[in-house]
């Protein structure tokens, strides 16, 4: 018995532990921020690896996400002989919740499981600290321009995800069920509010962006140094921030639409 | 603000170190001075912490207690601007090499150059090239890391070591795992480095051999102490027990062959004797 309660305040102390190396690091992080203004250029190249190569899942699976959505859509709405709605159950669907909150977690699958195991790598050959000993800081040339590059990459992937889903939504709506082609935009564009609807929406993929970016940066860097080590955190990048996503989602809907 | 440094005196001086990791007392009381201008081995058994001290040395870890002065610097004392300062004087070689996976050996070579200085390109080329050339690696400037033998990495790292023209540099087992060709390249490429650039060598290394033809001085860690320090040839005249078992390699002598643990009858017996808490 008294065994079961140490093991649990052991785990408990370790992972608040964790929680304050997390936020240190991440304040370290921050305070090197003036980096990426003053040599873009590192970040430009983060971009591209966590950004534009995330780019053809992001737009595969918002196809697919948008083509489902416009079946769906369309088999529950001609039954109250609302097919004509579909474009504003799809666009609103999308924007709201699915662009935002599918891409984190694809952004985590692929960009975030990449990060760490990048960085977990770096720091297993040693990389960072020869770094560090060429009196370069890490925070700076390898931390900070990828978090940045994570963040203001995802709410541009989200917003391509929902894009892309809407346009699924109209092959399948438009061309295959024949609904209306200019109803399912006219309908779109009258139940979609840019501030409820759209802005809330990047609100949450930026939020995600940052929870994803931080939690795959970190556990590169905490990662430890031998190979085991970089799989942990590897997986526990991509489930932390999953897991982190939908609750973040759930308080953000909450926060957005509760008090409506 | 560093206190002007005399010619003479010592590059390093390390004074009542401790250091413990955990539970492990790595450092007890270290105190040891490594020359300037001189190639120094700092040898002991493997876990006797050698690596970490170079990254006491190095400002990576800071001491539980006692004091490390470079250049009459006090480490753990300094700023993190006036730290990176000190580092860009300091070039360390890491057992495997540490290059960047990203880059190519040019690259490599020209990091340090490209985050430090504002060269023009075609005068940092020149750079890179001539500490490639100094390595004999002029020709192997466009591979990736990946790609190199575990030699070539070291000798590329090297270059980058003194890509800043550091007046230290430490080497972090500099010649374990290599073949016998290429662990003669590094030993000349270690003693010539040292005395063209004029440049102060500090090697960590259990290579018994090689380090002893190479060093100018030599300093016996065990225990987390100093336990032997001199001129090689003086250390071999008037070696304590454990100097002669460790330089001589003999198995068993003042350093067991045993991990100390509980007896082996008792073991055996399967009796365990519980401790008093």
């Amino acid at each position: 018995m008294i065994d079961a309660i140490a093991s649990l305040g052991r785990s408990s102390l370790n992972a608040l532990v964790v929680f304050g190396r997390a936020f240190l690091f991440l304040l370290q992080v921050l305070a090197s921020l003036d980096i990426v203004i003053r040599r873009f250029g590192l970040t430009v190249v983060q971009i591209y690896s966590v950004g534009v190569r995330s780019l053809l899942i992001i737009i595969v699976s918002g196809l697919f996400v948008g083509m489902v959505l416009g079946y769906q859509g369309y088999i529950t709405l001609v039954n109250f002989g609302a097919a004509e709605a579909l474009g504003g159950v799809v666009a609103l669907s999308l924007v709201r919740e699915l662009g935002p909150v599918v891409t984190a977690l694809l952004f985590a699958g692929r960009a975030g499981s990449a990060l760490t195991a990048e960085l977990g790598l770096m720091k297993t050959t040693e990389q960072l600290s020869a770094m560090e000993m060429m009196a370069v800081n890490p925070y700076r040339r390898i931390f900070a321009p990828r978090f940045v590059a994570g963040f203001l990459s995802m709410p541009l992937l989200a917003a391509i995800f929902s894009a892309v889903g809407v346009m699924g939504g109209y092959i399948v709506g438009v061309g295959m069920l024949g609904v209306d082609s200019g109803a399912y935009f006219s309908q779109m564009q009258s139940v979609t509010d840019w501030n409820e609807d759209v802005l809330s929406g990047v609100i949450k993929s930026i939020v995600f962006g940052f929870v994803v970016t931080w939690i795959a940066v970190f556990q590169g860097f905490n990662a430890m140094p031998t190979s085991e080590g970089i799989s942990r955190a590897t997986t526990q990048t991509v489930v932390v921030s999953s897991l982190a996503i939908l609750g973040l989602d759930f308080i953000l809907t909450g926060l957005m639409f509760g008090a409506g | 603000m560093a206190e002007p440094v005399a010619e003479d005196s010592p590059h390093i001086v390390i004074e009542n170190l401790r250091f413990r990791r955990g539970r492990k007392v790595v450092f007890e009381d270290l105190s040891m001075r490594i020359p300037r201008g001189q190639v120094t081995t700092v040898m002991g058994p493997s876990g006797s912490g050698k690596t970490t001290l170079l990254r006491l040395i190095g400002g990576q870890l800071r001491p539980d207690g006692g004091r490390i002065w470079v250049d009459g610097q006090e480490v753990a004392r300094l700023s993190t601007r006036r730290l990176y300062a000190l580092r860009k004087r300091m070039g360390m070689l890491f057992q495997s090499g540490a290059l960047l996976t990203d880059l190519s050996v040019f690259e490599n070579v020209a990091f340090p150059l490209r985050e430090h200085t504002d060269l023009p390109e075609d005068v940092l080329r020149t750079l890179v090239l001539l500490k490639l050339e100094a390595v004999g690696l002029r020709s192997a400037r466009d591979l990736d890391p990946a790609s190199l033998s575990g030699g070539m990495a070291r000798r590329v790292a090297l270059a980058r070591a003194i890509a800043l023209d550091p007046d230290l540099i430490m080497y972090d087992e500099p010649f374990t795992g290599l073949d016998p060709i290429t662990m003669g390249q590094i030993v000349t490429l270690i003693r010539r480095t040292n005395q063209s650039l004029g440049l102060t060598s500090v090697l960590v290394s259990h290579d018994v051999t090689e380090a002893m033809a190479i060093s100018d001085h030599v300093v016996l860690i065990a225990d987390g102490r100093a336990v032997d320090a001199g001129a090689p040839d003086d250390l071999r005249a008037r070696a304590s027990d454990w100097s002669a078992q460790f330089l001589e390699g003999r198995p068993d002598g003042p350093v067991p062959f045993h991990y100390p643990g509980d007896g082996y009858r008792e073991d055996l017996l399967g009796v365990r004797e519980r401790r008093d808490d």
